[in-house]
């Protein structure tokens, strides 16, 4: 598989050095592996910190920045970032108003960012924290480790991020955050397996006319695979899958959401399909993104995540934010 | 008795049996998880070895304290605080002794599998490193090579199973038949008390 890198082991610190040229308003610690918003710490307000596995990208560090996060820990490719990473930007961004941990639910993101949070707080610092656990394919929470963080991680990011930047303290942060994940569920297909650049070849074998039912972001195999579906059959599952699971009373925000490789044109389209299935099962819908947003490197397919809202909720993520990704309203 | 030129072997001799197997460990994982087991444990031995040379432990429990810390801060994912864990504890087991016998080595890393099943979760049989660690500390008592084909026959047995803990979970059914990445890596480690007992140096 041809890629657009020099070696494998140097992946994320190129990528880390391309971003601090592109966006002066972030400070990126390649060595550290720490992208910090400039102007942190922010006086009296809550600094989220989020991190996770590279190869998601613009997810985290794409959303680091007024309104949303004030740094992010990439770790290697699909490999959760180390205490030591969180723990360095907790210290970064704390300004003393406490910091926000948000945590996609794999256990090594959990466990690195529950050791990051015994040393931010043996420094002094509060720590809160926040696990997305959104992606209904995971059925049986029982004997797995539990539902996975994937496009809820977006919005959370997001609306919690609007609470902190309007000063509101750490446990109602906190409590915004975990709203807005326990109100969000999502649905991923692949069309087609990933590349890790550590690998070189496809992590598993997905054949042309087949495509995988409720993948995660990591290029691990999903659930069921089936004889490919059009873009309309594929929305009425999804859609239907994550309605099963959270039949919503409130209006929703939908993120339409890119793996990485399938084109915004087919995105768009994608799109028009969900909000029909959403209009015939009489779901309202209050804002929509469609984008890569949260990647899985060079994966064809996408993710359909669902978030209802009530009026607080929406105002949240109607604030302004400014990001390399995410960006309105500043 | 074992010193902590002992310790420094057995770590010398992971590492490098780590890096032989790396592209099988990935293999592995690749099959029921991510594909990357192979690389982020061959990062953070070599950073083991690294700092066990640079600051030169000199008892048994410091080696694997100092070998520990340094796993939980470079290999990320779910292993490295699972290694990270199991040798540190390990590691505060064995105190500040300057020598310890092959009993007390045992008694040190059955605290240190009990550490790694208090902040994983996992449970004998839910296809992770458990399945190989618990059957090879059981069998300690008799040996180094009884530890030894102990974790490698655990690591063999998990291909049956079906995961329930870890990135392998989500494939439900799917899972069976394919031998876990963990629990192979556990068995490197296993495997390189035997080689450290053997005087080589590991090299």
């Amino acid at each position: 598989m041809k890629m657009l890198i020099n070696v494998p082991e140097t992946v994320v610190a190129d990528g880390l050095r391309g971003m601090a040229a592109a966006h002066p308003d972030l400070t990126v610690d390649v060595e550290n592996r720490v992208i910090v918003r400039r102007d942190a710490p922010v006086a009296g307000q809550v600094a989220l910190i989020s991190g996770g596995g590279s190869g998601h990208e613009p997810l985290h560090g794409g959303f680091v920045g007024p309104g949303m996060l004030s740094a992010a820990c990439p770790g290697e490719v699909f490999t959760s970032p180390v205490p030591d990473q969180m723990a360095r930007a907790a210290a970064a961004v704390d300004s003393g108003a406490g910091v926000l941990f948000i945590v996609k639910n794999y256990t090594g993101d959990v466990l690195n960012f529950d050791m990051a949070a015994e040393l931010a707080e043996d420094e002094g610092i509060q720590v809160g924290k926040v696990l997305v656990n959104d992606d209904v394919a995971v059925t049986d929470s029982l004997y797995t480790a539990g539902r996975r963080g994937t496009g809820a991680t977006l919005f959370v990011e997001k609306i919690a991020g609007a609470a902190a930047a309007e000063g509101q303290p750490l446990e109602r942060v906190e409590a915004v955050g975990r709203q807005v994940n326990e109100n969000a569920r999502s649905f991923g297909v692949a069309l087609s397996a990933v590349t890790t650049p550590a690998k070189g070849s496809p992590t598993f074998d997905l054949p042309s006319g087949e495509l995988e039912l409720g993948i995660g972001i990591h290029g691990e195999p999903g659930r069921e695979r089936r004889a490919m579906m059009t873009s309309g059959e594929i929305a009425d599952f999804a859609v239907h899958a994550i309605l099963e699971d959270m039949p919503p009373r409130n209006p929703v925000l939908v993120l339409v959401n890119g793996m990485g490789a399938t084109p915004l044109l087919e995105l768009y389209g994608f799109n028009a399909e969900v909000q029909r299935v959403l209009g015939e099962r009489g779901v309202t819908v209050a804002r929509t993104l469609v984008g890569n947003y949260v990647t899985s490197l060079d994966m064809a397919g996408a993710s359909v995540t669902l978030c209802q809202v009530d009026e607080e909720l929406l105002r949240l993520w109607d604030a302004p934010v400014k990001t390399p990704a995410l960006r309105w309203g500043m | 008795m074992l010193d902590a030129d002992f310790f420094r072997r057995w770590m010398t001799a992971t590492a490098a049996s780590v890096d032989r197997e790396a592209e099988r460990l990935t293999a592995l994982d690749s099959a029921i998880g991510d594909a990357d087991h192979g690389s982020n444990m061959q990062r953070g031995f070599t950073a083991v070895l690294a700092s066990l040379e640079e600051e030169a432990p000199a008892t048994p429990g410091a080696v694997l304290v100092l070998a520990g810390r340094r796993l939980i801060s470079t290999v990320g994912g779910a292993a490295g605080p699972l290694y990270g864990t199991l040798l540190r504890k390990a590691g505060k087991a064995l105190g500040d002794a300057t020598e310890v016998s092959e009993k007390q080595l045992a008694e040190a890393l059955r605290a240190g599998v009990d550490g790694v099943m208090a902040l994983g979760g996992a449970a004998p049989g839910d296809k992770t490193m458990i399945d190989s660690l618990v059957p090879a500390v059981d069998a300690l008592g008799e040996g180094f090579a009884a530890a030894r084909s102990a974790a490698e026959q655990g690591a063999e047995a998990t291909i049956p199973l079906l995961a329930r803990k870890g990135r392998a979970s989500y494939l439900g059914e799917r899972s069976i038949g394919h031998q876990d990445p963990g629990a192979t890596s556990s068995a490197l480690l296993i495997a390189g008390l035997e080689e450290a007992a053997s005087g080589a140096s590991g090299e």
